[in-house]
């Protein structure tokens, strides 16, 4: 591949082996050195771009139409890499393919640095990126996916044309991808299981003796799965040289910064703890909270028990909206004993689970409350469970009869529904809230519990909006653009005012979405 | 076989007898110990505790067979609970630098709760069992064996009853051991039918292709489903289950004859009632403990045994030996026993066991600790046959 366009020459010869295709596993850190703001800008949109992924992610299906259009956009926006081929040699303004792929590559390395401090933060970052290298292998056409596999070693045996026809029936039977045709004409792999977990997990393969049998067409989750383990182990490693990172005072603070920032808002740090008392929890339920904790207390309330997935949501929960660890105890300690607990098996087997959501017990992590993505994407509930989203979990017939059980009026019932249908249950929540608040449309987009509670005492005290941010994340990369050029011309001292501009325009980015 | 009469308040007595005489430790060991292979595997394994008054302690662990031997019979504990192998002895994880203690490997474990079928059980309910539901565990563990063989090529797995209301599967290979969390909820997922919390009443979906994996559950189910369901359970004489099984059914069909679409109703509500519960958690975890095999059960007395699956359809959970029953066999050996002995073993009361109901558990016990050691032996021919060594 020619790049006529390049603006730097590289005298390292496996850089520029390294740059030589779209796609890539980051297996060797960038080894050139780069100006300070670069490197924030780099990161910066980086962590934009996998933000947005993660919003595409609950809102639509993962590589559908709408959601592959939404993501390009966000690519050409933001300056990434997007599609393989593209052809360089035709005059485009803005960045050659060569520097989209450098930006690629060192900013990948440099949000490990910010992202491999704990779990969660690590648990995060390796799912966008899973799911941005999901959507860019797929875009590859079959040849550079069949070159990626073999230059990242990757060879799975293939099994005989006796064995296939052997194993014809199960095989096409174990996946409705799977057709006689596709058993004849293309090459099955043999594969421990171990290194398909996703194709196992959702039983989307046959499986024998430890192996699953994949068509040449779904190799992509084996590759997903390698490029996880692989990204999970650097993070580990990463994670190691932290403490010599974090000595240079340029970029502590980004790197800080960084990190507390993709969450937004995470409802840990208790505001008005103590404010609400446990008397009014009966009718704030009614009132303000969502479809899933009303439910739970509900539930509460009526079985005097919840089990372990319920307490932990719920739970939490209340601790977000300002319950305190003495009230919280009476609270769950007062409704169990009305059931089959007495008091000691409470302070035996439950007190200590509540002393251990508000960090009081083991080791000693602050719990934060469940976010709706976590709700409805993790611990799904079984055989006794009341927890999880009612959009995502109920049966539509019974969410339609408590809904009409709760005073939803029919044609706001039918939209809810259709959005379950269309599998947007945040914004069938939304609507629950528009519905049941006697609003047009909510001035804010649902990703948490704790938030509708709060916009929901917001609504029913008297409607004291927030100043939004209007920067569309257009201008928002722009003004980060310019200040942060602006922090490297000027001198160390200067440096902490430009960041916290851009810091602020980063927290405005993530408040709109 | 009539067991004595237990009564809870007896376990202190019985206790200290079970430990010193009938705790079978050197099987015990011999399994926990997997041959010695990797280095501190037994030192580095995580024992808990449950103590009289509920008194619970974790992180127990010991260098040798003598020394778990010892602090048991020290202390008598109510319960025990294995859990994983750590980086370091577990009983001095205080002194390890913070994060760098952590759980390594354990078996694959599942646990099959008869609570968990409550909604489809019309003889029982909550912590109760009897014969008739008593199906519903013998079509799990069938369903549950054949797929980790068969599908996932695991060949080393140990049932357990739990002594009251379920069974435990522990999955004892070495590839199982080495499991990431990941896998473990993978394999669980894999495993798993039963869809939907309180608020899902319609629960098995099935949808065109049938995964082979489904065929197979399918066809143990079907061998058991029409004495279960249709007389143990009486499905369809007793309204409220005959409300049960109509909820099921798509409104569409229900006043038409069986069309096409819906094809595999039937086979859905057969999988609803009789398909394996598994709770994924249990088997997630790499550090979560679980209840150890010839474990007593406080409540009702009875050793948790391994349970031979080639005499799986005579399995009778009331037939399972109690502590008291046991501990009085020790005086009063069931008859025919005597004769058989050697003057030798009537003289090792190590083996004291042999005397009671407990023994033939011991003995299967043992037949899977050879079928281990066999395997390993193999490993080892084959891995120096690939050195070429001598």
């Amino acid at each position: 591949m020619q790049f006529p366009s390049r603006r730097r020459k590289n005298n390292i010869n496996p850089q520029t082996e390294l740059y030589g295709h779209a796609l890539q596993f980051y297996g060797q850190p960038p080894l050139e050195n780069i100006s300070l703001s670069e490197f924030e800008t780099f990161a910066v949109d980086r962590l934009k771009l996998l933000k947005t992924i993660e919003n595409l992610g609950v809102s639509y299906v993962k590589l559908s139409e709408q959601y592959a259009k939404k993501l390009e956009t966000e690519f050409k926006n933001l300056n990434f890499p997007y599609r393989p081929d593209a052809d360089d040699r035709k005059i485009q303004s803005g960045p050659s393919e060569y520097e989209k792929r450098r930006k690629d590559h060192i900013s990948h390395f440099i949000l490990r640095l910010a992202y491999c401090q704990t779990e969660d933060l690590r648990r995060w970052f390796i799912q966008q990126e899973v799911d941005l290298f999901r959507y860019r292998f797929n875009d590859l056409p079959p040849k550079h996916k069949l070159e990626f596999l073999h230059r990242n070693n990757l060879q799975y045996d293939t099994i005989s044309v006796e064995e296939k026809k052997t194993l014809l029936d199960k095989l096409v039977n174990s996946s409705y991808a799977v057709s006689g045709i596709t058993v004849e004409d293309q090459d099955f792999y043999k594969v421990p299981f171990q290194d398909a977990l996703d194709l196992v997990r959702t039983r989307k393969v046959y499986l024998k003796a430890g192996y699953v049998y994949i068509p040449h067409q779904d190799i992509v989750t084996i590759v997903l799965n390698d490029f996880r383990t692989r990204l999970s182990k650097a993070l580990a490693l990463t994670a190691r040289s932290l403490p010599a990172v974090h000595s240079d005072e340029r970029l502590q603070p980004l790197l800080n910064h960084l990190s507390h920032a993709y969450v937004g808002q995470d409802y840990s740090i208790q505001k008005n703890v103590g404010k609400i008392s446990l008397e009014q929890i009966d009718s704030l339920s009614g009132k303000s909270f969502p479809l899933c904790m009303r439910q739970l207390h509900q539930n509460l309330r009526e079985s005097h028990h919840l089990r372990h997935g319920g307490r932990m949501q719920y739970g939490l929960f209340l601790k977000g909206i300002g319950l305190s660890l003495e009230q919280a105890l009476q609270f769950w300690r007062s409704e169990f004993i009305r059931g089959k607990v007495d008091a000691d098996k409470f302070d035996k087997a439950y007190a200590y689970g509540i002393r251990h959501m508000f960090g009081k017990e083991g080791k000693r992590a602050d719990y934060t409350p469940y976010s709706c993505m976590k709700v409805i994407l993790s611990n799904p509930p079984s055989q006794g469970d009341h927890h999880g989203c009612p959009f995502r979990h109920s049966d539509p017939e019974l969410l339609k009869q408590k809904l009409q059980f709760y005073k939803v009026s029919p044609s706001g019932i039918s939209q809810i529904l259709e959005l379950v249908k269309g599998m947007h249950y945040q914004l069938a929540c939304q609507k629950y809230f528009e519905l049941t608040h006697n609003i047009e449309e909510a001035s804010f987009s649902l990703n948490h519990p704790n938030q509708y509670f709060i916009e929901s005492q917001r609504v029913l005290g008297g409607g004291k909006d927030i100043k939004r941010e209007m920067d569309t994340p257009q201008r928002s990369q722009d003004n980060a653009v310019a200040k942060g050029s602006g922090a490297a011309r000027e001198a160390a001292a200067n440096a902490p005012q430009g960041l916290a501009e851009m810091t602020e325009d980063l927290d405005s980015f993530f408040q709109d979405a | 076989m009539p067991s004595s009469d237990y009564d809870s308040a007896c376990l202190p007595d019985l206790l200290p007898l079970y430990y010193r005489r009938l705790f079978p430790f050197s099987q015990y060991y011999r399994w926990l110990n997997y041959g010695g292979v990797q280095k501190n595997y037994f030192q580095n394994r995580e024992f808990s505790f449950t103590l009289k008054d509920d008194i619970y302690v974790r992180y127990q662990s010991f260098s040798t067979q003598n020394e778990l031997e010892k602090e048991m019979q020290k202390v008598n504990p109510y319960k025990i609970d294995i859990g994983a192998i750590y980086s370091h002895r577990p009983n001095q994880h205080n002194t390890v630098k913070s994060g760098t203690f952590q759980a390594l490997e354990k078996e694959l474990v599942f646990d099959i709760d008869m609570t968990d079928y409550d909604d489809v059980r019309s003889c029982c309910s909550a912590a109760d069992i009897c014969s008739k539901c008593w199906t519903l565990m013998t079509i799990a563990i069938r369903i549950l064996d054949r797929a980790l063989r068969d599908d996932f090529g695991f060949q080393h797995l140990l049932w357990v009853y739990s002594g009251r209301r379920g069974v435990h599967c522990w999955v004892c290979d070495e590839a199982a051991r080495k499991l990431s969390v990941a896998a473990r909820s993978a394999v669980a997922e894999y495993l798993s039918l039963i869809k939907g919390g309180e608020e899902m009443v319609k629960k098995v979906v099935l949808m065109d292709p049938i995964h082979p994996f489904i065929r197979e559950s399918l066809n143990v189910v079907e061998h058991y489903f029409p004495r279960y369901a249709l007389q143990d359970q009486d499905i369809l004489g007793r309204k409220e289950s005959v409300d049960k099984v109509l909820a099921l059914v798509p409104e569409d069909i229900l006043f038409t004859i069986r069309v096409s679409k819906g094809q595999y109703f039937e086979k859905e509500i057969m999988l609803q009632y009789c398909y394996p519960r598994l709770d994924v958690n249990v088997s997630k975890g790499v550090n979560h403990l679980l209840k150890s095999p010839f474990s007593v059960h406080p409540k009702t007395g009875r050793i948790s045994v391994p349970m031979d699956l080639k005499e799986l359809d005579t399995f009778d959970p009331f037939a399972v030996p109690t502590i008291s029953l046991i501990c009085e066999e020790l005086d009063r050996p069931r008859t025919g026993e005597e004769e058989e002995k050697s003057e030798e073993e009537k003289l090792l009361f190590f083996t004291d066991f042999k005397r009671t109901s407990l023994a033939k558990y011991v003995k299967y016990f043992d037949q899977f600790l050879d079928g281990m050691a066999g395997s390993r032996k193999g490993d080892l021919l084959r891995k120096s046959d690939l050195q070429k060594e001598f």
